[in-house]
């Protein structure tokens, strides 16, 4: 009889191969399957500062990722049921300070004063803020209290700080009721741990 | 095959309203329906693509009209 068996030349090859293929299989149906998840950390509460985390949580679950975001310190007032943020320019050297209304060669123009000096004008905080909000208003930017509702409706987790509550004798009444949690840095930190992307706002 | 064709107005809104308002509008559709999307923000171009990476709908077409931006987008 004449008949061959199979030739493995190089059994050690093949096995590598076929390993190296099952692994990349594997390892693509894993990504695949992975749903992306971000944590944020909120820690201002004004109204320059609330944009970045509502914007980008809001953004991130749009996309299909699963977000956090923990308030703390300032970043509570995001949470109060009556948002009355406000913008100071005062340690804000590089806020423009930009007309909202009049004919486009005003608008385009900074106030050319330093903002350290505007802010010691009374009511100048009052006067930005309502500038700032009127330009948001003109060039189709969502407010604050928008993005808030959206990042609830896409099912972003709103964690408080129960710290901060007790430091600055917050009453709980006085925010949301969609806040998920009022916990710890220890609590928060594990979900960050798992997190793709973790930000300090 | 007929394809039901929905429309989006996103026309004067800016990040991330276009992106939001997309998802919502895509949500309510059936998979392989159509979404046509107009808006004005530049940034949405990049970003309507991104959107469309990351959630596996299908790009079908992305340009530069008279008053801003149409795109079609096959839902997954």
């Amino acid at each position: 009889m004449s008949s061959t068996l199979p030739v493995v030349d190089n059994p050690t090859a093949d096995l590598n191969n076929w390993f190296d293929q099952r692994f990349d299989e594997k390892m693509a149906a894993r990504e695949a399957a992975h749903v992306p998840s971000m944590t944020i950390i909120s820690t201002k509460g004004t109204l320059d500062m609330a944009y970045p985390p509502f914007i980008l949580a809001s953004t991130a679950a749009a996309l299909g990722w699963d977000v956090s975001i923990f308030f703390t310190f300032y970043g509570l007032n995001l949470l109060k049921r009556d948002l009355d943020l406000k913008v100071s320019p005062l340690g804000n050297p590089a806020m423009p300070m930009k007309l909202p209304e009049g004919p486009a060669w005003i608008k385009g123009k900074d106030i050319p004063m330093p903002t350290s000096v505007m802010t010691l004008i009374p009511g100048f905080e009052k006067m930005a803020t309502g500038m700032m909000m009127k330009t948001m208003d003109n060039k189709g930017i969502a407010r604050i209290d928008q993005l808030r509702e959206m990042c609830i409706e896409a099912d972003v987790k709103l964690v408080a700080c129960q710290m901060t509550v007790d430091l600055f004798d917050y009453a709980k009444e006085e925010f949301i009721p969609e806040i998920e949690e009022w916990v710890g840095a220890a609590s928060f930190l594990p979900r960050a741990l798992k997190a793709d992307v973790n930000l300090f706002v | 095959m007929s394809e039901t064709i929905h429309t989006l107005d996103a026309r004067g809104l800016n990040c991330p309203l276009p992106i939001l308002r997309t998802k919502k509008a895509i949500s309510a559709l059936a998979s392989g329906e159509i979404l046509e999307v107009t808006a004005t923000d530049p940034g949405s171009v990049k970003d309507l693509d991104s959107f469309c990476s990351q959630t596996g709908h299908e790009m079908l077409s992305s340009e530069q009209i008279d008053d801003g931006f149409f795109f079609k987008i096959r839902k997954a």
